[in-house]
């Protein structure tokens, strides 16, 4: 079985169908990327991955588990966890407490450790301010941690955002439009870097716009138009699958046009 | 039970119900300017409840003018109204100019709020003075109960005031500015609607109808003093959030409800829980539908 | 403009520099006057409005916790306040209990309400919520005025016991409540920083930056929440039990609206957010009454001129700023780091 399976998921908003039966599969290690035009149901279809809506028919089998409906922490528990298309980061706190932040799931000490200051917090404190520095240090922003975040660049708090998903110790790391408002050289490095998390033994599961990136980097490609699947396969034949064209790439010309 | 107590309690029970839709009515009209604000400005305005406290001195100063009762409550009227657009003029607007936290704007409203009340305070000192029963023609007969005229003379007036500003919000161009605004104030803006002017003329009518409320009551207890918003306002504020608060018959409803279950405390559980009984309630439905009984859900978009 | 705002960032971070490079002298010259005021020679009612200023400090850091870190703005911490100071007070007349347990009871009755009032944070958000406290703090007014069986209604309680410690009776005349003040203002601030400076604390300053992204990095906000409920309600129970045996009289109108927005007010004057801005937010507001009394009536319309030119000028408050020092990184890591900067040249 996959490690990721969505069974023909359904989220309805009064009479509109955001995201229609919509099923996917996703192996452990794998890049997988969803495409669509704007306002397809990509982002609804990671609000209910992550437990932010609830889904109104279909199931969501992370690791033999159905995770459908469950609160947004227990799935950030389980290993899934997120970014943000309008970035959301904590704008007055500093990038490295924004990861620390990320942090706080596996941090066990209680109040009591926290008012006694007692080795145990200490020894986890000292822990995870390493982790931290390391995920930063990792993404290229190991001379941003003192700043606070609202003063970093679009591009730097997108990637602050993406160190905060890895610091929940995800397993699944699901990015929306990470390379939105990057310029092409940021945009390179940063798909490096999403190469080099699967190396790592991650699982991602990207949103995006940019063509150059999704080919690029993506194992399979899922294409949602309409809130409907419309195909799924390998970056060849995505790109020259006539519906997509039609649905994706033609929408873009259209837009282009006027 | 006798007949006779049976018949008293049921004379009481009315007599009381009718007390509580008066006070109700008048109560209303001070939540729709609590209502209105908040439609448009998410802002719980605090300043509101001196502002009805103002009102009702200066009725007082110009009925110790001479200028005769009606003429006196209209000049307060629109004095009134201007002191609430003042207020958005000075403190507020600066505010939304600087895109300030949510919080500042609710804690100047608390500031000009103090600032009127002490005001007052100075110069018409804090005693109790006597205000004229302006609008008491003796008691009504119907049947073989008797009911207050004052109290039917305010249901009437509130009624029909809020009616009236149900149809400007609803009926006329302004009203649709303000619709507009209250649904997305940027863009009313790009569509060349002045929302400073709406904001402005939405504090104004707030003011205004806090005014002939503040004259109503005053006729009803006779009695003016520079604290007296206070309470009233809390009262009124907790029967705006009871309807939905932005609604605007949410306001009527949540009035006569606190205003009805005030004057059965104050009769039936002792008069020192009259004040009180409108929070427990309030409370008590927040928790149950926290948009409050005819409020609007807000759509959250991730 | 932007030169302007970066010249004042620099003055900051020389101004924290230089107390960060005299820590210690500053902290003793600090402690000497502190413990000194006693021997200046103050009459008993400075000393009152002095101890007046410490309790201050602690509501506001109480409900600074509350609104100033998580975000969550309370109208009716007069309420928590007051169920400290008559449970305390009521504890000791009546049941003869010394002030130290007393106090203890009164700021259990305080986090119980706390947890109570935290609870429609489940539900309720925003204004809706500060409208359920507002509420809170009028129907705990309306219960001490008519329990009058307990609470002796309008008339309050009279004659609470003052503290003893080791047969000796603390007073204002031997400034044992003004040393008692000085040690709970410091214990409550130490649990703060303690608090603020750990997972707890980041918990709460993200609820309030990003409630919703906050949920997502698996923080469970609504428990968060009603922690600092249950923290906020117990500290300020804490100054009201202190409150009603410095005072010695307590009485429903003691816990009006108005000491609400007092105490919002010197959190928001010293700086939201902020645990050095509480003392001087409490040093100002509850002084300027007393310094101010020559402007006569006046005092109090100048007291809401400065909240309404405070929004308009300064809202983060006198002392609001964010740090420019460097992140105070944990002791271990610091030489952690160091150990790998060395390792480093010693690769190179």
């Amino acid at each position: 079985m996959a490690y990721l399976k969505v069974n023909s998921i359904t989220k309805q908003f009064g009479g509109l169908i955001a995201v229609d039966k919509v099923s996917f599969e996703v192996e452990k290690h794998e890049i997988v990327s969803i495409i669509g035009p704007n306002g397809a149901g990509k982002t609804t279809v990671f609000n209910m991955l992550t437990g932010v809506y609830t889904i109104d028919q279909g199931e969501i089998i992370f690791d033999g588990r159905p995770i459908h409906n469950m609160a947004p922490q227990s799935i950030v528990d389980l290993g899934i966890s997120r970014t943000f298309q309008n970035i959301r980061l904590f704008p007055n706190m500093r990038v490295i407490e924004n990861v620390l932040v990320g942090t706080h799931l596996r941090t066990k000490y209680g109040l009591a450790d926290a008012l006694f200051r007692t080795p145990r917090y200490r020894k986890e404190e000292t822990e995870k301010t390493l982790r931290a520095i390391e995920i930063l240090k990792s993404i290229g922003l190991g001379h941003r941690i003192d700043d606070y975040a609202q003063n970093l660049p679009y591009g730097e708090q997108r990637k602050v955002e993406i160190a905060r998903a890895i610091a929940t110790d995800a397993k699944i790391i699901l990015l929306d439009e990470p390379a939105a408002g990057m310029n092409p050289q940021e945009s390179e490095e940063l798909l490096s870097f999403i190469r080099e998390l699967r190396g790592k033994g991650y699982t991602i599961i990207l949103i995006e716009h940019d063509m150059n990136v999704v080919m690029n980097i993506s194992d399979r490609i899922y294409v949602i138009d309409h809130g409907k699947k419309i195909a799924e396969g390998l970056p060849k034949e995505i790109a020259c699958n006539q519906q997509v064209i039609e649905a994706y790439l033609g929408g873009v010309k259209k837009d282009a046009k006027g | 039970m006798s007949g006779l107590t049976r018949n008293c309690v049921a004379r009481v029970i009315i007599q009381q119900l009718f007390n509580g839709l008066a006070l109700g009515m008048a109560y209303a009209l001070i939540a729709v300017g609590y209502s209105l604000v908040f439609g448009i400005l998410r802002l719980i305005n605090f300043s509101h409840g001196s502002i009805y406290a103002f009102s009702a001195h200066m009725a007082l100063l110009f009925i110790g003018m001479q200028f005769g009762v009606i003429p006196a409550i209209a000049m307060s009227i629109v004095l009134t109204g201007l002191l609430g657009v003042i207020i958005d003029k000075t403190a507020l607007e600066p505010l939304r100019k600087k895109n300030s936290i949510p919080m500042a704007a609710l804690i100047t409203t608390i500031g000009m709020s103090n600032i009127i009340q002490n005001l007052l305070m100075i110069f018409f000192n804090t005693e109790r003075k006597p205000f004229p029963a302006f609008f008491d023609f003796g008691m009504i007969k119907l049947g073989n109960l008797q009911i207050n005229s004052t109290q039917v003379v305010m249901c009437i007036v509130s009624l029909a005031l809020l009616i009236l500003l149900t149809l400007i919000i609803n009926k006329t161009k302004l009203g649709l500015s303000m619709r507009a605004t209250e649904q997305n104030a940027k863009a009313a803006s790009l569509m060349g609607i002045n929302t400073n002017f709406i904001i402005s003329f939405t504090f104004f009518m707030g003011g205004a109808s806090a005014a002939i409320a503040g004259a109503l009551i005053s006729g009803y207890y006779q009695i003016v003093y520079p604290g007296m918003g206070f309470m009233v306002g809390l009262k009124a504020f907790a029967a705006a959030v009871l309807g939905g608060i932005g609604v605007l018959y949410g306001s009527v409803v949540g009035g006569l409800v606190v205003g009805v279950s005030e004057s059965f405390a104050a009769t039936f559980i002792g008069s020192s829980y009259r004040d009180s009984i409108a929070f427990i309630i309030l409370i008590l439905v927040l928790i149950l539908r926290p948009t409050g009984l005819f409020g609007k859900k807000d759509i959250k978009k991730v | 403009m932007d030169k302007n705002k970066s010249k004042r960032n620099n003055f900051i971070f020389i101004l924290e520099s230089f107390i960060e490079k005299f820590k210690i002298p500053i902290i003793v010259i600090c402690a000497a006057v502190l413990l000194g005021i006693p021997f200046m020679g103050f009459s008993q009612y400075l000393m009152r409005i002095i101890i007046m200023i410490g309790i201050y400090s602690m509501l506001a850091l109480g409900l600074n916790l509350l609104t100033g870190y998580t975000g969550q703005v309370s109208l009716g911490h007069a309420g928590f306040y007051a169920i400290g100071a008559y449970t305390s007070a009521l504890l000791s007349l009546k049941l003869g209990f010394s002030f130290f347990p007393a106090a203890i009871g009164g700021v259990l009755a305080a986090s119980i309400c706390g947890l109570l009032l935290g609870l429609p944070t489940l539900r309720l958000k925003g204004t809706y919520l500060s409208i359920v406290t507002l509420g809170f703090g009028e129907i705990v007014k309306m219960v001490l005025t008519n329990w009058d069986k307990v609470t002796n209604g309008t008339l309050g309680l009279k004659n609470i016991p003052r503290p003893v410690i080791f047969g000796i009776k603390l007073t204002l005349a031997n400034n044992g409540l003004y040393y008692m003040m000085l040690a709970l203002v410091a214990i409550v601030t130490v649990v703060c920083v303690l608090i603020i400076r750990s997972k707890i604390g980041r918990a709460l300053i993200s609820i309030k930056e990003d409630e919703f992204a906050a949920t997502m990095m698996g923080i469970k906000t609504t428990k968060y929440k009603i922690l600092a409920f249950v923290i906020s309600a117990a500290i300020t129970g804490l100054a009201g039990a202190f409150y009603s045996t410095v005072i010695g009289f307590i009485e429903p109108n003691s816990f009006t609206f108005d000491v609400s927005t007092l105490i919002i007010s010197v959190v928001i004057l010293g700086g939201m957010g902020t645990i050095r801005g509480m003392f001087l937010g409490a040093l100002i507001l509850i002084a300027f009454p007393e310094a101010f009394r020559f402007l006569m009536d006046y005092r109090f319309v100048v007291y809401g001129l400065v909240l309404v030119f405070m929004m308009r000028f300064r809202p983060q408050g006198i002392l609001g700023w964010k740090s420019q020092m460097p992140y105070k990184l944990p002791k271990a890591v610091r030489q952690q780091l160091e150990k790998l900067k060395t390792e480093g040249v010693k690769a190179q």
